[in-house]
């Protein structure tokens, strides 16, 4: 960064060009779009996510991100959202649940089996069973019992049978 | 109501429907504010703002179809049935449905409020039942004012047109859509006697399965709880609460908090006396005021804060050997006779058999998905409020009190909520919302961490339940005796002692009415650990031990425990508990079959793996589950699940499915593993690592539900699941493991006798 001025034009060797500023901040990719956060940078992607960026799918889940209501993929892979400074996260790729369906508004395989499914109680904890479902997809596209019983997601309703259905549903669809 | 003009007709209707028209040639039934009518707000209005219309039902010009909901939605369905009820009775197409959550309307009648849409409670598994003639009301006259409509400008009597799919058809094949006749609809006079709903014969939508209608908006992250809500200004506070109700601040040193960047402010917030439990703040609190969320967690973690400790040390321990104490006791009286049926002593001296078991279950805590939060906005003029509540008026009371407000001024909006089970009965949130609002004269959005929600809750009593039963030489239970020592649930909320029990005990619950001398005692403890309603409640801890007591008598008699079971009901008759409640034992025959075919029951003896079973009634809903277990090791496998329920009429099955599979697991995760401890009157679980809902490896792969096809009038499902899970699983557990689990949390239990 202490370079960046040593780039910049000198001044006042054109009337027109002003000198550009320095960009503070840490640049991220959420959801295919460029952001840049110039607050404090220790502060976890969370609360970026929610407070900032207003994206609030991204749900809190507690102190220790407890429950897996805050999962996101960061360069595919599954993370709390609550343990990572927004710092960590320069150049990285972030998708959230809003990121998971196209742009033209179709449904991801799985959201759309969580629908189909009625895999939903209050709805709360849903968008991180979709992203550590998803996680789980990407590395065992035809998941056993087993390895969907690893999913760390808590939910107090009760949808965990209707969740694992609608994993199952996108194996059978992957397979077919 | 005497005010009408040309564009709002203010006819009553069985006292409460109002026609109006809405903005744009709209169509509304609905219950208008008082002022919408009679101030009188011009008609162009209406249609920009639901929440100040209080509308069941618009139709728009285009044919859309927006359907208030009045009760929140904490998961329990009640957007989707409930919008399914009136759509059905308009026959709507479900296509072009949208709804929308109604919040508070209070009507100032002469300083009087008044609630417009009636009691907007969810709880209790109440919503469908105290809606259902309401909303089919509303559905009907819209319907009949759409025939009428149609009639006119077709030429034909409207007895010759029906509705379907959100047209009205003619016999000569023509049409017209909701949409082209919404605004003559509405300048037609209702009728002076209430419009007949359909008959059942002709629900379209209404038994038929539908998904959630915010499906789609929570799968893409767009469904906003209150905590996903943010308001201009607002700031954001979090909260580190006093361990004691009763205690205070000993020390505090905000500087550091300060100097936290982002950090607006430190204020404090303490119960007021002698306000009820759920009125007012729970314990003493110092409030964090930021900029945002994370400033303020910051600020938090940087307060220098002594607390003095209250006069409270009470230990969970020591309450469970109170509680144990008193039912042993003989001599001690009890708190409330419940019930008494016979002469219980008399018959089980002359008996050939008699056995006794005590149960033990543990204090829990209601740990919602989404925590305790509100946003609130308080200035002279008026309040507004995000409320995750299960009881808006209740939260309206609060603000009411605190404010000073009067009741129009007071907004309360409810949008979908993150779990509710009892806990948003209570408004302790809601009047730290209020307080921190008014003292820093600027909105505010309140949260809680999950370390506070799971140490400041009002939890749910550890209770311990001892019975007697004696045996004739038929094998007959012929006398019943259940003890039950418990903390209420409803003390210190401003209720007369006589009705403590009420939250501990069903008067109505199995086996009275089977069992000709039948004694139900509750036995009170004081406690000063805070608690309050509970999912499910009283019926998920009697249940679990009554049970589990069945199946220890079928044991000692070497039956069958669906045998016993089918004994003890007796013929499909129905019998007759008081306050007007029946059992109906068909019924209850009809669903422990049910299961005990799916399960294959026949096998009990002979497979390997444990089979249990039980059953329970609420209130004119029957429930059972069959479950079967199996044992690797110490390692206990849920292998079948299997609930029967009959509700009558079920209005969306796949809702109904959805919430006695999930109540099912919800009872299966607290059974298995969950208890509150405290020492000191302090809770010692801070987070779900050691208040451990259960993970999917815990739980079954899958959950049968059989719903018995019904055409009474839909009852409450939404914790109907709950209380036969738990039993059948201890009882499965005893077949395959010969320990018999009589106190919970079970896994640990069973672990130190295997």
């Amino acid at each position: 960064m202490a370079n960046a001025q040593d780039q910049m034009p000198t001044p006042g060797t054109s009337n027109t060009i002003v000198p550009e500023k320095v960009r503070e901040g840490v640049d991220l990719e959420i959801n295919g779009k460029s952001y840049r956060h110039s607050g404090d940078d220790q502060m976890p992607l969370l609360w970026y996510l929610r407070d900032v960026l207003r994206l609030t799918g991204t749900k809190y889940s507690g102190e220790h991100g407890e429950g897996g209501y805050d999962l996101v993929l960061v360069d595919g892979k599954l993370a709390s959202a609550t343990h990572l400074p927004v710092a960590k996260l320069a150049g990285k790729k972030v998708t959230t649940v809003e990121g998971l369906a196209a742009t033209d508004g179709k449904l991801h395989p799985l959201q759309q089996a969580f629908v189909d499914e009625d895999a939903i109680g209050c709805g709360y904890c849903t968008p991180g069973w979709l992203m550590a479902s998803l996680d789980l997809l990407n590395r065992h596209p035809q998941p056993s019992d087993n390895d969907i019983d690893q999913l760390p997601n808590l939910c107090r309703c009760g949808c965990q049978t209707r969740v694992r259905r609608a994993i199952k549903r996108v194996a059978k669809g992957a397979h077919a | 109501m005497s005010h009408t003009n040309d564009n709002a007709i203010a006819l009553s209707r069985r006292g409460f429907l109002k026609v109006l028209a809405g903005a744009a040639g709209a169509l509304v039934v609905g219950i208008p504010f008082a002022q919408a009518v009679d101030a009188p707000v011009p008609p162009a209005l209406l249609g920009d703002t639901l929440y100040g219309l209080g509308a069941y039902v618009r139709i728009d010009a285009d044919g859309h179809v927006v359907i208030g909901i009045r009760d929140p939605d904490t998961g329990t369905g009640t957007s989707t049935s409930l919008a399914r009820i009136i759509a059905d009775e308009l026959d709507a197409d479900w296509t072009r449905v949208s709804t929308v959550s109604l919040g508070l309307g209070v009507e100032d009648d002469n300083g009087k409020p008044r609630w417009v849409y009636g009691h907007q409670t969810s709880g209790l598994g109440n919503s469908i039942p105290a809606a259902w003639a309401d909303l089919r009301g509303a559905g009907a006259l819209a319907r009949w004012l759409l025939l009428q409509a149609a009639a006119r400008r077709l030429g034909v009597p409207a007895d010759r047109l029906h509705c379907q799919e959100g047209n009205v058809v003619a016999p000569d094949g023509r049409r017209l859509g909701y949409g082209e006749l919404a605004e003559a609809a509405a300048k037609i006079a209702p009728p002076d006697a209430p419009v007949p709903p359909k008959t059942p014969d002709r629900y379209t939508l209404i038994g038929q399965p539908a998904g959630d209608v915010d499906a789609r908006a929570i799968v893409t992250g767009q469904a906003t709880h209150a905590l996903d809500t943010y308001m201009a200004d607002a700031l954001i506070a979090v909260l580190s609460h006093c361990p004691w109700p009763d205690g205070s601040v000993e020390s505090l040193d905000t500087s550091e908090a300060l100097a936290v960047k982002g950090v607006v402010k430190v204020v404090q917030v303490k119960p007021e006396a002698g306000v009820p439990l759920g009125q007012t703040v729970r314990s003493p609190a110092v409030a964090v005021l930021a900029e945002n969320t994370w400033a303020a967690l910051q600020g938090r973690a940087k307060l220098k804060l002594q607390w003095k400790a209250g006069a409270q040390n009470e230990s969970s321990a020591w309450f469970e050997q109170q509680a144990a104490d008193l039912v042993n006791d003989k001599n001690a009286q009890p708190a409330a006779r419940v019930r008494n049926d016979g002469d219980v002593d008399a018959a089980a001296k002359k008996a050939a058999h008699r056995l006794e078991a005590t149960y033990v279950q543990p204090w829990l805590a209601h740990a919602t998905a989404e925590p305790m939060n509100c946003v609130a906005k308080v200035d002279k003029d008026g309040a507004v409020l995000v409320v995750p509540t299960q009881a808006p008026q209740q939260a309206w009371k609060v603000v009411q009190r605190l404010t000073g407000l009067s009741p129009a001024q007071i907004e309360i909006r409810v949008p979908r909520v993150g779990g509710g089970y009892g806990r948003r009965l209570d408004h302790d949130y809601v009047a730290e919302a209020v307080m921190l609002a008014k003292a820093v004269e600027k909105p505010v959005k309140l949260m809680w961490t999950r370390d506070e929600d799971l140490t400041q809750d009002y939890y749910r009593s550890a209770t311990v339940h001892k019975f007697s039963a004696a045996l004739d030489g038929k094998r007959q239970i012929v006398s019943w005796n259940q003890r039950m020592a418990s903390a209420s649930a409803l003390a210190q909320r401003g209720l007369p002692d006589n009705q403590l029990w009420t939250s501990e005990v069903d008067a109505h619950q199995l086996p009275a009415g089977l069992v000709p001398h039948l004694r139900n005692d509750w036995y009170s403890l004081p406690s000063a650990m805070l608690r309050g309603p509970s999912r499910g409640m009283p019926h998920v801890s009697n249940a679990f031990a009554v049970e589990s007591f069945v199946d220890e008598i079928a044991h000692s008699l070497k039956e069958d425990p669906l045998v016993t079971r089918l004994r003890l009901i007796g013929e499909a008759r129905m019998i007759p508990l008081g306050d007007g409640r029946t059992l109906d034992t068909g019924r209850l025959i009809n669903v422990l079959k049910l299961v005990a075919d799916r399960i294959e029951w026949k096998n009990w003896l002979r497979t390997v793996n444990g089979l249990g079973i039980a059953c329970w009634h609420i209130d004119g809903a029957y429930v059972a589950h069959a479950i079967e277990t199996s044992l690797q090791g110490d390692r206990l496998n849920i292998e079948r699940v299997v609930c029967a329920v009959d509700v009558g009429r079920a209005v969306n099955p796949m809702g109904l499915e959805g919430q006695v599979a999930g109540a099912t697991l919800d009872a299966l995760s607290a059974a298995l593993n969950l208890s509150i401890s405290y020492k000191d009157s302090q809770v010692q679980q801070h987070s779900w690592k050691d208040y451990p809902l259960a993970s999917m490896a815990l739980l079954p792969d899958t959950t049968e539900v059989i719903i018995v096809p019904g055409d009474r009038d839909p009852t409450g499902a939404s914790f109907l699941g709950m209380p036969s899970a738990a039993p059948a699983l201890a009882n499965a557990v005893f077949r395959v493991s010969a320990v018999r689990v009589r106190r919970l949390p079970l896994l640990k239990e069973m672990l130190r006798m295997l």
